[in-house]
């Protein structure tokens, strides 16, 4: 056994590091910290910086643009890009549709979709859930029937997060009502521009534009859009699932979080005398930190059976039940560790910048124990697959 | 980084699980409550033979010169069965100390005979009032003028100390702290049994006027201190790495037994609740394993910044979710998981025994939020 990384990958961590303090403008770095975060353009810009450099998708295979890194220099590469705080890039393209097409696209669809999504001229959202499916996916009725070299989609999608910036729409459509749930089901891509569509934004509890309705009426999509071939989207939908998963152990995010609690603990007082020397607080902070440690460890013995070119083991299934709950419990605890000026909203000036990022950050990752499957189905199915418990 | 065991540490976790499935079932131990020993010096001998008892020693005392991850393999694979010989007490607590503190006439008189199998040892180091301090000392050693000392004082909740053949003593000299070895049988030493909650026995041992040679004292004076912290790590990883073992037992335990118990005509582990419930406990269980491997592979590290913080978080995992699986598997064996006849109350008294020794929560939050990196660095 062996948990440190090696001089090499120790050293790759530097220069990730003093890359991404050299690479970020002044000016997004100064919003980094600011009450309003980083506004789309802002995503966009570092998505661009990152694809002159060429590092925009590490974990894409070297033959389409990725990096040619092994698992242990991706994961650092990600703690150092969340460490920094720079902009998280939109995950839709790079991290769920386009490892998809990767896998399971035609040769057409690969040449036509993943340059565009690396070099940012196209953005990507996901149109999966509708007002009536939520956990239960599989009952999805937004409808694609069959016009020849076309298909014509009716329905409407919820939770298509960004859709109001996004050139494009990944899609879970029905293509076989009378096939039993999920064998009815397909995977389209769908161009936004195209008549019918009309996006609805939604404000976020943090008061961020995140959430969208896409309303399709009449839609026509060339069947050339389907991927993995009509009534297999189920299979997709799957498929993608993995990709998700250690995406969301949220160590990067809980790692910066957890940063930003002992910065304000070390400058706010309390009877008289920094927070941080308070044994109290000191406590409280201290027990997160343990649970992150701990957290760590599973991550890292899901990136070493990667390294080792293994499956993750059934332990890193946990990764996203703990990990969302940890953020959750450590932007509560930067909440309380501002006392009253946790009231702040959205204001310029009133607070210091960092303290005005947090509320609406603590409040937009009350989603995180919800989105990619709720904590509550990814108990059901961590019951079923890996404990095997009897199925009701 | 590598999680994976070599080939000789699998080898050696496979051999300690078979033996605790085959000759050590829980049945041996529960018989072995009742004896005035509590374990079996010929199982003792024979754990000497394979070479089990050396495992973090050098080479130059009999040991096997590893480290501590294979101590730690042995821990969790006797846990499984809750084998009862003195491992923790002897190995852990006595032989570490006696290793590190000890020159080598010290270690060829005490150390090698343990790891032998020949003799046990025990650590007198908790008194009434140190809690988990082992600086906090009233136990005295006064110099008797030619070389010698004589001991006074009491220790409390010695493992092993009714038994063992040797004591290894920790007592305020003119210059501090300072260990010594006590042969249990000396005049002056009497020994009280106390059953412990987990079905095993340790002692309170008085000491009055014991006289022991200047052969006997371990390192110079005020030297015990600093050891003592040292050992006190390596046994909280030590309880950590045991801690898995039973958690994995339970969890194992608990999930057969909702596949299989029926209530309303279905199996109980269909219900939802009990479903989420068992996932929580899975959970908790990989988060206490992942970072036990952690602890484990820092125990061996001399700079205690560098050790503290992993072993502190493990045993406060421990503490939170180690216990907390032993409660809901309980829990979740219903009535019959309150009786004696059930095994899953014996492991789950042996959690509570394991979260009590060390450390326990408050004393780890507190230790890791004061190492001097703490205020500065984010994890």
């Amino acid at each position: 056994m062996d948990l440190t990384f090696t001089e090499e990958e120790e050293a790759f961590r530097r220069e990730v590091r003093a890359w991404i303090q050299d690479a970020m403008p002044e000016d997004m770095r100064a919003r980094a910290e600011g009450a309003g975060g980083f506004t789309p353009e802002d995503t966009a810009n570092w998505h661009r910086i990152l694809y002159k450099k060429g590092w925009v998708a590490p974990h894409w295979p070297k033959e389409v643009g990725g990096t040619g890194w092994d698992a242990a220099r991706r994961f650092i590469f990600n703690e150092e890009m969340e460490l920094s705080g720079a902009p998280q890039l939109s995950v839709f393209g790079l991290s769920m549709v386009g490892p998809l097409i990767i896998s399971f696209g035609t040769d057409a669809q690969k040449k036509r979709f993943l340059p565009k999504i690396l070099s940012a001229e196209e953005f990507w959202c996901q149109g999966y859930s509708e007002p009536g499916s939520g956990s239960d996916l599989a009952s999805l009725r937004t409808t694609a029937e069959d016009a020849g070299d076309h298909l014509i989609v009716n329905g409407q999608k919820t939770w298509t997060s960004y859709a109001q910036y996004s050139d494009w729409i990944f899609c879970l459509v029905r293509t076989d009502p009378s096939a039993k749930k999920q064998a009815g089901i397909t995977f389209l891509l769908i161009d936004l521009k195209s008549p019918g569509i009309e996006v609805k934004p939604m404000l976020t509890l943090g008061h961020t534009p995140a959430f969208c309705d896409t309303f399709f009426d009449n839609v026509k999509v060339p069947k050339e859009n389907v991927v993995g071939g009509i009534n297999q989207g189920w299979t997709m939908a799957k498929a993608l699932l993995g990709h998700e998963r250690t995406m969301l152990a949220m160590i990067g995010p809980s790692r910066n979080v957890l940063q930003k609690v002992k910065r304000m603990a070390a400058t706010k007082t309390v009877n008289g005398r920094p927070m941080l020397e308070d044994p109290v607080w000191r406590a409280k902070i201290a027990r997160l930190e343990m649970r992150f440690r701990a957290h760590l460890m599973v991550s890292y013995r899901a990136l070493a059976d990667q390294q080792k070119g293994k499956l993750p083991g059934p332990e890193s299934s946990i990764l996203k039940l703990v990990g969302t709950k940890l953020i959750q419990e450590l932007t509560e605890l930067a909440m309380e560790v501002m006392g009253e000026s946790s009231l702040t909203w959205h204001n310029e000036g009133v607070c210091p910048p960092i303290e005005e990022s947090i509320g609406p950050y603590f409040c937009y990752e009350r989603a995180a124990t919800i989105y990619g499957g709720s904590n509550e189905i990814q108990r059901n199915v961590i019951a079923k697959m890996i404990l095997q418990l009897p199925s009701s | 980084m590598d999680f994976e065991l070599d080939q000789d540490q699998e080898m050696l976790a496979k051999t300690v699980a078979d033996f605790a499935k085959n000759e050590s079932p829980v049945e041996r131990f529960r018989k072995l409550r009742d004896d005035d020993i509590g374990w079996d010096p010929g199982v003792w001998r024979k754990m000497g033979e394979l070479g089990w008892l050396g495992v973090p020693f050098a080479e130059s005392v009999g040991g096997f010169g590893g480290s501590f991850v294979e101590c730690a393999l042995v821990l969790e694979n006797l846990a499984t069965t809750l084998v009862p010989e003195p491992y923790l007490a002897s190995v852990v607590l006595g032989g570490s100390t006696l290793a590190r503190a000890g020159n080598a006439a010290q270690h060829d008189a005490y150390l090698t005979p343990m790891i032998e199998g020949e003799t046990t040892l025990a650590l007198a180091y908790s008194e009434a009032q140190s809690r988990y301090d082992v600086s906090s000392v009233e136990t005295k050693a006064t110099p008797d003028g030619s070389g010698g000392y004589k001991l006074s004082g009491e220790k409390v909740w010695v493992l092993n100390g009714h038994h063992a053949d040797h004591l290894v003593v920790s007592a305020s000299a003119p210059g501090g702290v300072t260990l010594f070895v006590v042969p249990r049988k000396a005049d002056g030493v009497a020994v009280t049994v106390a059953k412990t909650i987990d079905g095993q026995k340790a002692a309170f041992i008085k000491l009055d006027g014991v006289r022991v040679s200047n052969e006997a004292r371990l390192g110079d004076e005020g030297s015990g201190a600093a050891v003592l912290d040292r050992t006190m790590d390596y046994a909280a990883a030590a309880a950590v790495a045991e801690g898995v073992g039973i958690a994995t037992v339970m969890l194992h335990m608990t999930v057969e037994y909702l596949g299989t118990r029926e209530q309303f005509g279905v199996k109980i582990g269909s219900f939802q609740a009990l479903q989420h419930r068992a996932v929580d406990m899975y959970a908790e269980t990989e988060l206490l394993r992942s970072i036990s491997m952690a602890s484990t592979v820092r125990a061996d590290e001399d700079d205690p910044s560098v050790r503290g913080g992993d072993i502190s978080a493990a045993k406060y995992q421990l503490a939170t979710g180690g216990i907390w699986v032993a409660q809901q598997s309980l829990q979740l064996h219903g009535g019959i998981g309150v009786t004696d006849e059930h095994d899953i109350g014996l492991y789950f008294k042996r959690m509570y025994a394991l979260n009590a020794l060390f450390g326990d929560q408050e004393h780890h939050v507190a230790r890791f939020a004061s190492d001097s990196s703490f205020a500065e660095a984010p994890a």
